[in-house]
């Protein structure tokens, strides 16, 4: 009688959807773990939040403060987890090897990409929680479809993870850190989140107007605290960002 | 298709921009055993590796790992293998036994985690963070993810690097019990002792190809040259034993009453050189007769200049 040796071969991948959700159960416990990134997507969307809608700091025309940010600070939330957060976690995978080591494994590319996507949408949801219970503890009314919202924050996150991977994917990691964290301080600015765009010249108006982030925050407004239906120029303007986004990176992207 | 093979590559080409890492390279591992792969830094080793792995695609010649393209048919070969990279490949802030138990995850009949944590004694780093733990343990939390998912072949690329002399050989011991239970090994080393200790077979690779291969009794015997050594009194005539001698043998007195001779030493030498003691009255205070080690082959067949 022969007993089987402790490392003897018995090889096989686990089911793919048990992959794909070990992956991303994996890579939000990370993220939830990691304090830099909770300052990004929770922190700085709530005291933004909370502060711009107890001081008039920013003129947000007619009617109350809250119903003009909330849309907006959902906006930012998407842009944090979607393309900061996860273009930095991601850079620095790649940096240290981690992406090259999965390479390896069972696991295949695609599946770690649908895990991230799913983890981004964990992240997300939490955040929107958050959100919505201070902003309506602020007063807020919001309005319109939920589809519509839900539309408007998927296709967003497809345009801010296409361009956060890209990032991430071609840049070292300590470029990308710094990248990742000027670009959202700019669209924080410049992206009508907690400003509104009309204090921008006419010219910039229309230029920043195409940027990823004044698609999401004024369809989101246009939705929230108009009621409109369905704001299809911010919606295609965010199918456009985002094919670019997801098509550069699957083309461009570097595992190792 | 089962072949007894379960590494195969032929006549494979990389280059990098105009360097050419891999020029050629012929290599065979057969199932079941411990290969050993030596060479220089910048020898091609770790690319060619890595194109087993199917990290690469060749630019010339052929890989069948398991029988399988590593790029064409990556999806049914990476459940079959185990990677231990040089550069571990875990995320500093990561957990050691979380990453362990995620690798199980991955895969369908996983080793059970906490005996492998034991065996390779992790057991005090299960909630330490990868950058915390020793070189030693990130080495082998590294080839416990290798080992995890129960693989037919692993590859180790440099398994043993910065290791103290008590992780080593628990990483040999280790190994030898892979091959036992009928795991195939390809490793890496720079350390001769290393591939002469564990491997059935080396191949020495240089320049991006394999310029010896063979089991290390094999490589260390042919056409060597042996080595005798001896002590006496101060100032023998060795010109008289070398009379006696063949003619391709070389005496010399390394330093007063310290000498050696170099050529083929067998049985007959041996006694010419006590009977040659014995005529002029010499007691030989010490006799030994060394024979080629992998590192005296491998330095014969790579050179001695240093390497990038």
């Amino acid at each position: 009688m022969s007993v089987e040796g402790t490392y003897a071969p018995k090889p096989g991948a686990a089911p793919l959807p048990r992959m794909i959700r070990a992956q991303a159960l994996l890579e939000t416990r990370t993220l939830l773990r990691n304090g830099e990134q909770l300052l990004l997507t929770v922190v700085i969307p709530t005291l933004l939040l909370v502060l711009f809608s107890a001081v008039d700091i920013v003129d947000t025309g007619a009617g109350e403060r809250v119903d003009f940010l909330a849309p907006g600070i959902l906006a930012l939330a998407v842009l944090s987890t979607a393309f900061t957060g996860q273009a930095i976690s991601t850079g620095f995978e790649r940096r240290y090897g981690v992406l090259k080591r999965l390479g390896a494994s069972p696991l295949p590319r695609w599946g770690l990409m649908a895990a991230k996507t799913c983890s981004v949408l964990v992240i997300e949801a939490l955040q929107i929680v958050l959100l919505t219970v201070v902003a309506l503890a602020l007063g807020w009314s919001p309005h319109g479809n939920p589809a519509a919202v839900a539309l408007l924050l998927v296709l967003g996150t497809a345009a801010f993870s296409g361009l956060g991977l890209l990032m991430a994917g071609t840049l070292r990691a300590e470029a990308t850190l710094a990248a990742a964290n000027l670009v959202f301080i700019l669209l924080l600015i410049g992206g009508g989140v907690v400003v509104p765009m009309d204090k921008f010249p006419q010219g910039a108006q229309d230029a920043l107007g195409l940027l990823p982030i004044a698609a999401l925050s004024d369809g989101l407004r246009d939705v929230l605290r108009h009621g409109a239906g369905l704001p299809w120029a911010d919606l295609g303007i965010l199918a456009v960002w985002a094919v670019l986004g997801l098509g550069a990176a699957a083309r461009f992207f570097r595992w190792e | 298709m089962q072949t007894s093979a379960a590494v195969e590559v032929a006549g494979l080409v990389k280059r990098y921009g105009d360097k050419t890492a891999v020029d050629g390279l012929d290599l065979s591992v057969l199932r079941g055993t411990v290969t050993a792969f030596l060479g220089p830094n910048g020898a091609g080793k770790t690319t060619t590796i890595e194109t087993c792995e199917g990290y690469r695609s060749p630019d010339a010649g052929t890989v069948r790992v398991l029988g399988l393209d590593p790029v064409a048919d990556g999806a049914a070969l990476r459940p079959r293998i185990g990677v231990m990279l040089q550069s571990g490949g875990i995320y500093p802030t990561a957990r050691a036994e979380e990453t362990l138990r995620h690798m199980a995850t991955l895969h369908a009949h996983p080793l059970d985690v906490p005996s492998l944590v034991e065996r390779l004694g992790l057991g005090s780093c299960g909630r330490t963070p990868y950058r915390r733990l020793s070189g030693g343990q990130q080495q082998r939390l590294a080839l416990a993810l290798a080992l995890v998912g129960r693989p037919e072949l692993v590859f180790l690329d440099e398994p043993t690097a910065g290791l103290d002399p008590q992780a080593r050989h628990a990483t040999w011991d280790l190994v030898r019990e892979l091959r036992t239970d009928g795991v195939t090994v390809l490793l890496t080393t720079h350390a001769m002792d290393e591939a002469e200790e564990l491997s059935d077979d080396v191949a020495i690779v240089d320049g991006g190809r394999v310029i010896a291969q063979g089991t290390p009794e094999e490589l260390c015997k042919g056409g060597a040259e042996n080595t005798l050594r001896f002590g006496g009194r101060p100032g023998l005539d060795l010109g008289s034993l070398l009379k006696a001698l063949p003619a391709e043998t070389v005496a010399v007195e390394l330093s007063p009453g310290s000498y050696r001779l170099t050529g083929t030493v067998d049985p007959q030498l041996l006694a010419t050189v006590t009977s040659w003691c014995a005529q002029n009255g010499v007691l030989p205070d010490r006799i030994s007769v060394e024979r080629r080690t992998l590192e005296d082959v491998f330095l014969e067949l790579t050179g001695r200049e240093l390497r990038s």
